[in-house]
């Protein structure tokens, strides 16, 4: 069967996740932008609708099960709000969801009810390196077996929250191979950067560098116990996080752009009248729904254990990425020069538009 | 509801069968009928017209899901597969989808304007045992995207109580075969647009069915085209064409809303995306080939690397896919709406609009990359590339469904977005 309406539970969910959106990250999102700060309000608020409660096992503390169909869809809604805010909520997912499909047991109950226990608590994961071929499945960091240890050596780029994070996942290269580890933050060896990210947009959230020279942890610590893990759907779940983001960034310079573009007058009528103005908004219109299908699609091939799902996750976030460049530079191009000044949420939305063919692993399903 | 991605069964083994048809009854004679524009690949004809009376479908490629007794809760999908029907056939030469026997556009105008009588005098012939072609002229010399602007003519005779058609018509897909007596085809009959009020603009427009064969009704050429060489492109001129009061779809009298108009529009928005399937058929039959070419060459697109790290070529790949698969969803979606009965203005010109685009750009750059190989009539590739671009073009140009899109989601009317 084809189908392309969310379920009554989803919409439920939309529906709240899309009213702390629209009141509360669309709202503040330039002056958090500006101030270079979440509010630890609101990031709580957005982590009480329990995204990443809902997809974790009961056994595990939460209250239901992972369904990646249903992520897409709150996350695109939450960035729809803002992308800083909603990278900053789902924080501990980056953490959390990889244990979730690839920990072991004892991993497993180890995180995941303290994760989701309580308030919302830093724990993230290290995946970009900075470089500009910069490739998940051929990591820089290496991780050496030596042993009954594993020594981690590198450095990350543009970790959220690695700073306060109790506990940090991080992704290197064993053998050829991307595994993850999870690195407490008191390792000998361990450091992270004084300083914060500097980016050209998503200026909310706190980043930082980590470097990790000789760091020890045991055999145990790596993600799936001692034998590891499969690293292929851990990274399609971040495809599909980036992608989903990417269609609420779009979604939200689309809206600003029409709904300008209806009150703006030039030359006696108002510039949504003038063809080379509306056939942006149209192009735009189609290509967000484009992307948002292709995105759907891969999520339900997700969901369903499809053989083709790495490739069609790839393909989702690669043209969602291009495609919200294109939109976001449009919303922008349709405020003219408005669309320039900082004041205009556009030009933020165009900044953190263009960050989705890097920013992997910022965001999950 | 939910969102689903699984292929329905029925779909599923329609397409194996109809790719075997594509293969075997298309490809071999591709090339064949590119070359002899206005001959007639009657074994094609034939043979589709069995075959679709073997599988009770009669009435050419229509939507035939008869409503289902019993297993209520089945959600119909008779768009869904007759977009997936089109998509394989043209997978094999869109302009032999385009000839395939049935109402086509005529039948379809009928269908959405005409009254039960006139549905039941003028549709069933398409059941008969031999192969039956119904048309659709809208347009004319001066009048293409703005239909509003047609000249040909209809007065009613109140002494015979007969319609006197004028006016000159052209571009007309099947014109020829659905007018023109040929011995091994059924009666067939035009559909034409013509005002009965020309003060009344689009409120007087309506449309008049012409039975083959009928006097001041002349074909004055088939076009000879870039593309789709196979499928006859009529122009056809009517003068003091008499047909019967009753041949007018739905109303007479003209009303200050636009109905006959509507009827027209409300076509449309059914036929777009199943004229984007078209387009991705062949856009996908270009796809396939380039990486066949490209593999028996030792090119493999290496899938999950970042940008940076791949060719030119993978790169190319990898995008026409990403609009090849996101326009067939789209596709699906118009389709699976007007299944479901939902209002799909909106979804059925943004499937026309991607269609256009990445069908032309595909079968382009597909071109382009095979370079020779890609430029050569020993390849079908070029027909491809030739017989993608009307995809744009008609029913409604790229531009004009960017305008229906754009008042759409604009609020805005003809007027407002010119
Ligand atoms: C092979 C073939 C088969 C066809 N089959 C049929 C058929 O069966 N029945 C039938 O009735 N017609 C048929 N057509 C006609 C087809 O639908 C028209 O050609 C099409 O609608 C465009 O009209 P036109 O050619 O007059 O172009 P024009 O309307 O003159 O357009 C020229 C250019 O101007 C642009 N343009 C026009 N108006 C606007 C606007 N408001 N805003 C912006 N741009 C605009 C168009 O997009 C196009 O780029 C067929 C055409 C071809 C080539």
């Amino acid at each position: 069967m084809y189908s392309f309406e969310p379920n009554e539970e989803q919409q439920m969910l939309i529906d709240v996740v899309s009213k702390y959106a629209e009141n509360d990250l669309r709202t503040s999102s330039n002056e958090n932008e500006e101030n270079k700060e979440l509010p630890k309000k609101l990031i709580n608020k957005g982590w009480e609708l329990g995204l990443l409660q809902a997809s974790i096992p009961e056994s595990y503390g939460g209250f239901g099960e992972r369904n990646a169909v249903t992520n897409v869809l709150a996350l695109e809604e939450m960035a729809y709000g803002d992308l800083a805010g909603t990278l900053a909520v789902l924080t501990p997912s980056l953490f959390a969801t990889p244990i979730l499909l690839a920990g072991s047991e004892e991993q497993k109950k180890n995180y995941l009810p303290k994760i989701i226990a309580g308030e919302w608590s830093p724990y993230t994961a290290a995946l970009i390196e900075m470089s500009f071929d910069f490739d998940p499945n051929a990591l820089k960091t290496t991780a050496e077996i030596v042993s009954d240890k594993i020594k981690l050596n590198g450095t990350k780029a543009f970790v959220p929250y690695a700073k306060e994070a109790h506990e940090i996942l991080v992704y290197a290269n064993l053998n050829g191979v991307t595994q993850g580890f999870i690195v407490p933050k008191d390792a000998v060896g361990l450091s992270i950067s004084e300083e914060r990210e500097k980016l050209m947009g998503l200026n909310a959230l706190p980043m930082y560098k980590v470097e990790l020279r000789d760091v020890m942890i045991p055999l145990s610590n790596r993600l799936g116990g001692a034998s590891g893990h499969d690293f292929e759907l851990i990274l399609a779940s971040l495809r599909l996080g980036s992608a989903s983001a990417a269609l609420g960034v779009a979604k939200s310079s689309f809206e600003y752009a029409k709904n300008y573009a209806k009150e703006r007058e030039a030359f006696g009528v108002k510039i949504a009248q003038k063809q080379a103005v509306a056939f942006m908004l149209a192009e735009m219109r189609t290509e967000i729904e484009a992307m948002r299908l292709l995105t759907w699609e891969a999520a339900w091939k997700l969901d369903n254990n499809k053989e083709d799902v790495c490739v069609s996750a790839y393909l989702a976030h690669t043209g969602a990425a291009d495609m919200t460049m294109m939109v976001t530079d449009r919303g922008v191009q349709i405020y003219g020069g408005h669309g320039y000044i900082r004041e205009n949420p556009v030009e933020l939305l165009m900044r953190n538009g263009r960050g989705f063919a890097m920013l992997l692993g910022l965001a999950i399903v | 509801m939910t969102i689903e991605f699984e292929t329905p069964k029925p779909i599923v083994n329609q397409q194996v069968m109809l790719k075997t048809v594509a293969e075997n009854m298309m490809r071999p004679i591709s090339r064949e009928f590119d070359e002899n524009e206005h001959e007639i690949p009657w074994s094609y004809v034939e043979f589709m017209h069995m075959a679709m009376k073997a599988a009770g479908g009669g009435g050419g490629l229509t939507v035939t899901e008869k409503p289902q007794e019993g297993d209520e809760k089945r959600p119909p999908i008779g768009y869904q597969k007759l977009a997936a029907q089109i998509e394989v056939l043209a997978w094999g030469d869109v302009g032999m989808y385009l000839i395939t026997p049935g109402g086509g556009l005529g039948a379809a105008a009928v269908a959405a304007a005409g009254t039960p009588e006139q549905k039941e005098k003028f549709l069933t012939r398409f059941n008969s045992d031999i192969p039956t072609y119904a048309a659709m002229c809208m347009t004319e010399p001066g009048a293409g995207s703005d239909t509003s602007a047609i000249r040909t003519r209809a007065v009613l005779d109140e002494k015979t109580n007969e319609w006197v058609i004028n006016g000159e018509k052209i571009f007309v897909t099947g014109g020829d075969k659905s007018f023109t007596h040929y011995e091994k085809l059924g009666k067939g009959f035009i559909v034409v647009w013509a005002s009965i009020d020309p003060t009344a603009g689009r409120a007087g427009m309506r449309a008049f069915v012409i039975e083959s064969g009928t006097a001041g009704v002349k074909i004055n050429k088939l076009e000879k085209k870039m593309g789709i060489r196979v499928s006859d492109t009529a122009a056809i001129s009517l003068v003091d064409v008499r047909v019967p009061f009753e041949n007018m779809l739905g109303s007479a009298t003209v009303e200050k809303n636009n109905t006959g108009f509507r009827g027209a529009m409300a076509t449309f928005d059914a036929t777009r995306p199943l004229v984007a399937a078209s387009g991705l058929g062949v856009a996908r039959a270009a796809l396939e080939f380039l990486k066949e070419k490209l593999e028996e060459n030792g090119v493999k697109i290496r899938y999950g690397l970042p940008r940076q790290k791949l060719s030119n070529v993978e790169r190319e790949v990898i995008d026409m896919e990403i609009m090849l698969k996101s326009a067939w969803l789209m596709t699906l979606k118009a389709v699976w709406m007007a299944d479901n009965k939902k209002s799909n203005a909106l979804e059925s010109s943004m499937s026309k609009v991607k269609a256009g685009d990445v069908t032309t750009k595909i079968t382009q750059k597909a071109v382009e990359i095979l370079g020779p190989i890609g430029y050569t009539r020993e390849f079908l590739l070029e027909k491809w590339m030739r017989d993608a671009k009307i995809t744009d073009i008609y029913e409604g140009t790229g531009q004009i469904n960017r305008l229906v899109v754009a008042r759409n989601i604009l609020g805005y009317s003809g007027k407002e977005l010119r």
